[in-house]
């Protein structure tokens, strides 16, 4: 596969490392939860419960034998249609992730 | 240099270093560079810009090495590149760079991190298309990437037409070297 | 030696003669031919042994579709089996043979399996070696093994090397018949980056085999100067004996270059092979077309061919097959056979003509109407019986017999990626799917588009569509004039006559009968059908029957073609070596080796090396009388123990962190906190994983106020990289945190015992005395009169410690001083044996107890888990589930009989209770000698370890048959409170 890098172009996706669905950026805050139990709930879910579509997916691939950004990539799991490549830092930002 | 006792070797493990011509190629260990990782602190693009310019290092767009007088360059990552200079004046290249950019950049030395091997002649993209899927013909000089040779991560930078650095893990020179050498003798 | 059937013309080279053996008879040929042209000219035609039937067979065809003549090639070493002689490009001193017989090619004894056919139909193996399902391994397998053989391993190393590539192109074109060549040339005057591949060592496709014409020129001629033409363009790449095996994602295909198959050992240094990985904008397929049969009762003696392979060994490779040959078609194109080899004054007997409408082919006898119904002749083709349109049966003496069923279309690559063919009643035959692998397009006869004129235009075409798909501008030119024949075809598959066997795939021995039981058995799918008769499953992937396969099963089950559908194709497209998949990776080479700063003075001391990952370590330095590595072992510890020892620690991963928020960074990172950690200090950390299990563990120096180095375990190095920058980048872009790994940037050495700061203080510039450099500290310092490096008062050992840094190339320096600057305290180099003892006594963690299922809890560093702040794994390390009361702790393991010696991987059992899972209390993770205890002792992790500590239990290891009674106590064998380190 290629992967067109956002700032270095087409890239083989062999140079990339595949970490999962892009939703485990949103990692909730550990220490904002009333209780363990909640907490703990909430990590479950983010963690475990995962969608694994067949069809279009945003994943994260890390560029790991390139300039190590981390990527959002919006692939198509059944054709492999790539139809969208972000930098992940700019998707966490503005999700509102900050510090 | 600074004055003490110790004597270095080159990452291939010799005294002085090592070259071999195969065919129409010179491969050379080059170990007269000094090198240090430049990366701009969160919101100093702008400062480390300038100083970077007041001093003479070039800061090169994603894919592009750039050389001015002292310093030449290449980028590594958003916002980090690897700064070149001479060893003989620079070899504690983080203490000369650190009072230029103070508390704008993060500066870390990367000299002896890495291997770097000249490869010098004519008709080089024969022996790289045996090594990397980075395109030469498509690249000219000024181009610098990351790419995976022999499984390891490392950079190619294209000085001129017949001259390119490949400059990767250190502890790997051996295994670099020998994948230099072999790519060169199935090319030519 | 006499090439009896070598006839006038062809493109062969007769000023050389090169001369070759099969089964040990010599032969000669010249350059131009194939192993299976040059035999054919010898009068050779039988080749080879069938798959299960051990029936007699010669070539079909003469390309890479062939499924019969496949050899053995070469001998000793470079000895390759399953070769298709019809693709084997001869060379001078080529010694091939036929496999699969035993104990000759003309009297294989197998040949009893052709005589018990009723036995092997389809279905016959799943049917009778069901049961007992022990017997399949033992029994069953080898004999089904040795009597269905291919060719022979040499099971010796092969002394070629292979090569990998990257190639980049606008427009890959795969295959150089007219279309191909069209392509290349309106592709290559536009100015676009070309690649132009083809299997062939000589490029031109069918028309090297043909006798049309293209404008003024032979096809042939018009086919070379085409190339010529080609050559000089530097934006092409011209690229013969270069197979296109697989279309994989995104325009990249792979490609197999023959570099040196067709000569008797590559050029030195030269690669046998080159496994191509082509990038490309646009591809086109012009890969033509392969010939199929008509299947009928012994239709698989030698002689019998496909009429256009016949063809091809008579114009091109001049070359007889027969002298009195017959063709069966239901084509046009099959007259062409006749008419060829009548031209080249060979006597047709009959043309065999299934259509009964249509002109007759004047001066040749041209039976329309008429059938095939059987042949004779056992090692090759004697005659054929032929059914006349009038019921009249007649027999033939023939010796050659050419047969077409039609043109399939090779669109295999186009179907790659599931793209189903689609029907085309006009050539009656698949056409690539419209559904096929983006930006490629087919062109010729691969597009079904089957004449001269047709193939010429729509590479010209495609050409341009796929210019214009690039931005590029079209480029036009004009077409030469060529044939433009229809194929006239009236479907005939199979001659429903007889009651033999009649083949379709040759090489799997799979006939009509197998079919029509497949459709009996109710495997009507192609898909079963393949998967039940194994039709096309052979390594010619059913490349001339598969079509015909499915197409009888269409009639018998009164469906259309399209309603039966077809089965696809996979890559490779032909078989590809191992070695050249494997490419420059293999032996000593199969994955680059890391040295350490001190490899070169350790091997002077002749180290002992240990692969770690991809680094090669010192295990121990053996010293003179050492007779056993527990010796040396032993010898480094005390010492060290003792005085001093001095250990490369480079290894260990290093990673540069910097920021005004790299503080807050680690203590997200690590589950303790280092944001409190002074500047000139040193703590350790533990990384955890999101779940809450033990990731990584190491040190953390705080060398200024924004400027951090944390150390990794060695094997984690890279994944702990990766994770902090997935933490970095994904989880708190608005981090002020720089990272950048120096693991290779600094030598790093461990100095360990009483001795190890008098040691060092011989070679540190400034003053290290407890007062001025406690434990924990780290700072920046010179040696030896000025080098820049780094000091670190930390400990693995348990002793006295430092790790001193100085810049990698003066690693090998810095040994050599440390090792003189030891002489007075006796100091020794340790390996990672050593280390491995002394982290065990301290009862530190590695990586044997960080398995990827541990928690800090189990590892009995559950009070760092910092719940005062976020920290990846904190919220989930504190499960239910990993937080039990009795769930499993870290306890020391001591043999009550200290001359027992422990098993790392024994598992605790209390006294008396049965070994099984259920009383399973937990497992030894790492296994030491210990000189300073003078027993074997380990770590493990015990279901309420702390708890029993003090117990004894069993250490029972079933597969090394061992039981040691052992006594659990506390896993800091050695100075428990510390008192040496901090000394």
């Amino acid at each position: 596969m290629i992967i067109n890098h956002p700032l270095l172009g087409p890239r083989d996706a062999q140079e990339f490392t595949y970490l999962g669905d892009a939703a485990l950026i949103d990692r909730p805050d550990g220490m904002s939860f009333p209780d363990a139990n909640a907490a703990q709930d909430a990590f479950h879910d983010y963690l475990y419960l995962r969608d694994n579509p067949a069809g279009e997916h945003r994943e994260l691939w890390y560029h790991e034998q390139g300039d190590r950004s981390w990527l959002v990539v919006t692939r198509n799991t059944v054709t492999h249609e790539i139809t969208k490549v972000e930098l992940a830092r700019d998707v966490a930002r503005a999700k509102g992730r900050s510090k | 240099m600074a004055d003490h006792r110790l004597h270095p070797i080159t990452p291939l493990g010799y005294d002085a270093p090592h070259s071999v011509t195969l065919g129409p190629v010179t491969i050379t260990e080059v170990v007269d560079t000094a090198l240090a990782s430049l990366a701009t602190r969160l919101g100093e693009a702008k400062a480390v810009a300038d100083i970077a310019e007041t001093a003479g290092i070039p800061l090169p767009g994603p894919g592009k090495a750039a050389k001015a007088a002292t310093y030449a360059s290449f980028w590594l990552s958003p916002d980090m590149w690897m700064v070149e200079a001479p060893f003989a004046t620079h070899e504690d290249i983080v203490a000369i760079l650190k009072p230029h950019f103070g508390e704008t950049a993060s500066i870390t030395e990367q000299t002896d991190a890495w291997a770097r091997f000249d490869v010098m002649g004519a008709d080089l993209p024969a022996m790289f298309e045996r090594l990397c899927n980075f395109d030469l013909r498509s690249h000219g000089p000024g181009s610098a990437t990351r790419t995976v040779i022999e499984h390891l991560g490392c950079y190619v930078v294209i000085r001129s037409d017949d001259h390119l650095s490949v400059i990767g893990p250190r502890s790997s020179a051996a295994s670099i070297f020998h994948a230099l050498e072999t790519a060169a003798r199935s090319a030519y | 030696m006499t090439q009896e059937n070598r006839i006038k013309g062809g493109q062969i080279d007769r000023s050389k003669t090169l001369r070759f053996t099969f089964d040990g008879h010599p032969y000669t040929g010249h350059p131009g031919d194939t192993l299976a042209s040059a035999l054919l000219a010898n009068g050779v035609r039988l080749m080879g042994r069938s798959f299960k039937y051990h029936r007699p067979r010669g070539p079909i065809s003469a390309g890479s579709e062939e499924p019969n003549a496949i050899v053995e090639l070469r001998t000793g070493a470079r000895q390759e089996p399953n070769t298709r002689a019809t693709v084997a490009e001869l060379f001078d001193g080529l010694t091939a043979n036929s496999q699969n017989r035993f104990p000759s090619l003309k009297f294989d004894l197998m040949g009893i399996n052709d005589r018990l056919s009723p036995f092997f139909a389809a279905g016959f193996y799943y049917k009778t070696f069901m049961w007992p399902a022990a017997f399949w391994e033992k029994i069953y397998e080898p004999i089904i093994r040795r009597a269905a053989g291919l060719g022979s391993l040499t099971r010796q190393d092969d002394p070629d090397d292979y090569d990998k590539g990257f190639l980049h192109c606008d427009i890959l074109i795969i295959g150089a018949g007219p279309s191909g060549l069209m392509a290349a040339l309106t592709a290559g005057r536009a100015g676009a980056r070309v690649i132009l591949a083809d299997e062939d060592f000589r490029m031109g496709g069918r028309l090297n085999a043909e006798t049309l014409t293209i404008g003024n020129h032979a096809g042939a001629d018009w086919a070379e100067d085409t190339v010529r033409t080609l050559a000089q363009m530097p934006n092409v790449r011209l690229m013969p004996r270069t197979t296109v095996l697989g279309a994989m994602d995104h325009g990249i295909y792979s490609a197999v270059e023959r570099v040196s198959d067709h000569l008797p050992i590559p050029a030195p240094g030269k690669p046998r092979q080159i496994l191509w990985r082509i990038y490309s904008r646009q591809a086109i397929l012009a890969g033509g077309a392969t010939e199929r049969p008509i299947a009928f009762e012994n239709n698989d003696r030698p002689g019998i061919m496909l009429a256009g392979s016949l063809r091809t060994y008579a114009n091109r490779y001049a070359v007889a097959v027969g002298d009195r040959v017959a063709v069966f078609t239901n084509n046009d194109d099959g007259l062409r056979t006749a008419t060829d080899l009548q031209a080249k004054g060979i006597d047709i007997a009959a043309v065999i003509d299934t259509r009964q409408e249509g002109d007759l082919l004047p001066g040749i006898r041209h039976l329309k109407g008429a059938q095939v119904i059987d042949s004779s002749g056992r090692l090759g083709l004697k005659s054929i019986t032929i059914r006349h349109a009038n019921g009249r049966s007649e027999t033939l003496s023939v010796n050659a017999l050419g047969v077409s069923g039609g043109w399939n279309p090779n669109l295999n690559i186009a179907s790659h990626h599931r793209g189903r063919p689609v029907w085309n009643e006009g050539i009656h035959a698949f056409t690539p799917p419209t559904d096929g692998p983006k930006n490629l397009t087919a062109a010729g006869a691969a597009a079904g588009a089957l004449s001269t004129h047709a193939a010429l235009t729509t590479g010209a075409q495609q050409a341009n569509a796929a210019l214009e798909a690039l931005g590029l501008k079209t480029h036009t030119l004009d077409l030469p004039k060529a044939e433009d024949a229809p194929l006239n075809l009236t479907p005939f598959w199979y001659v429903h006559e007889g009651k033999g066997r009649a083949w379709i795939d040759q090489q799997n021995d799979v006939t009509v009968k197998d079919v029509k039981l497949a459709k009996q058995e109710n495997f009507t799918s192609v898909e079963h059908l393949k998967r039940y008769t194994t039709l096309g499953m052979a390594t010619d992937q059913g490349k001339t029957s598969n079509i015909t396969g499915l197409a009888i099963m269409a009639e018998l089950t009164g469906r259309t073609i399209p309603q039966t559908g077809t089965t696809i194709y996979r890559p490779p497209y032909t078989p590809v070596a191992m070695g050249a998949l494997g490419g420059r990776s293999r032996g000593h080479d199969f994955k680059p080796t890391r040295l350490t700063p001190s490899h070169k003075w350790a091997t002077e001391q002749g180290a002992v090396f240990v692969e770690v990952g991809m680094w090669l370590r010192a295990q121990w330095f053996p010293k003179a009388g050492e007779t056993t590595w527990r010796q040396s072992v032993d010898r480094e510890v005390l010492q060290t123990r003792a005085s001093v020892g001095i250990c490369d620690v480079t290894t260990l991963g290093k990673i540069d962190i910097q920021g005004r928020d790299a503080g807050a960074f680690l203590d997200r990172v690590y589950a303790n906190t280092f944001s409190t950690l002074p500047v000139g200090k040193v703590r350790y950390g533990l990384m955890l994983r999101e779940d809450g299990i033990v990731m990584d563990d190491g040190t953390t120096a705080r060398l200024g106020e924004n400027e951090w180095v944390t150390t990794t375990t060695t094997a984690n190095a890279v994944p702990v990289f990766r994770h902090m920058e997935y933490v970095r980048q994904c989880l708190y872009p608005d981090m002020d945190v720089q990272l950048i790994s120096t693991t290779e940037a600094w030598a790093q050495f461990s100095v360990a015992g009483p001795n190890a700061r008098k040691l060092l203080q011989k070679v540190v510039d400034q003053d290290i005395s407890d007062a001025a450099f406690p434990y924990m500290a780290c700072a920046n310092i010179t040696v030896c009169g000025g080098l820049r490096a780094r000091l670190f008062r930390i400990s693995f050992s348990g002793e006295l410690a430092y790790e001193i840094a100085v810049p990698t190339r003066y690693g090998d320096a810095m040994i050599r001083e440390l090792m003189k600057a030891g002489e007075d305290f006796g100091a020794v180099a340790y390996g990672t044996e050593s280390l491995g003892v002394m982290r065990v006594e301290k009862g530190h963690v590695a990586g044997n107890e960080l398995n990827g299922q541990t928690t800090a809890l189990n590892m009995g560093l559950g009070k760092m888990v910092s719940k005062k702040k976020d920290s990846i794994g904190m919220v989930l390390s504190q499960r239910e589930g990993l937080t039990a009361e009795d769930g499993l702790r870290i306890v020391g393991v001591k043999p009550v009989d200290p001359s027992q010696p422990l098993t790392a991987g024994s598992h605790f059992l209390d006294k008396g209770a049965a070994a099984t899972a259920a009383n399973d209390g937990g497992w030894l993770t790492s296994v030491v000698y210990s000189p300073h205890l003078g027993c074997s002792i380990a770590l493990g992790y015990l279901k309420n370890g702390t708890a029993r500590i003090g117990d004894r239990m069993r250490a029972v290891n079933l597969l090394a048959k061992t039981e040691v009674e052992v006594e659990l106590v506390s896993p800091h064998f050695f100075d428990p409170e510390g008192e040496r380190l901090r000394g």
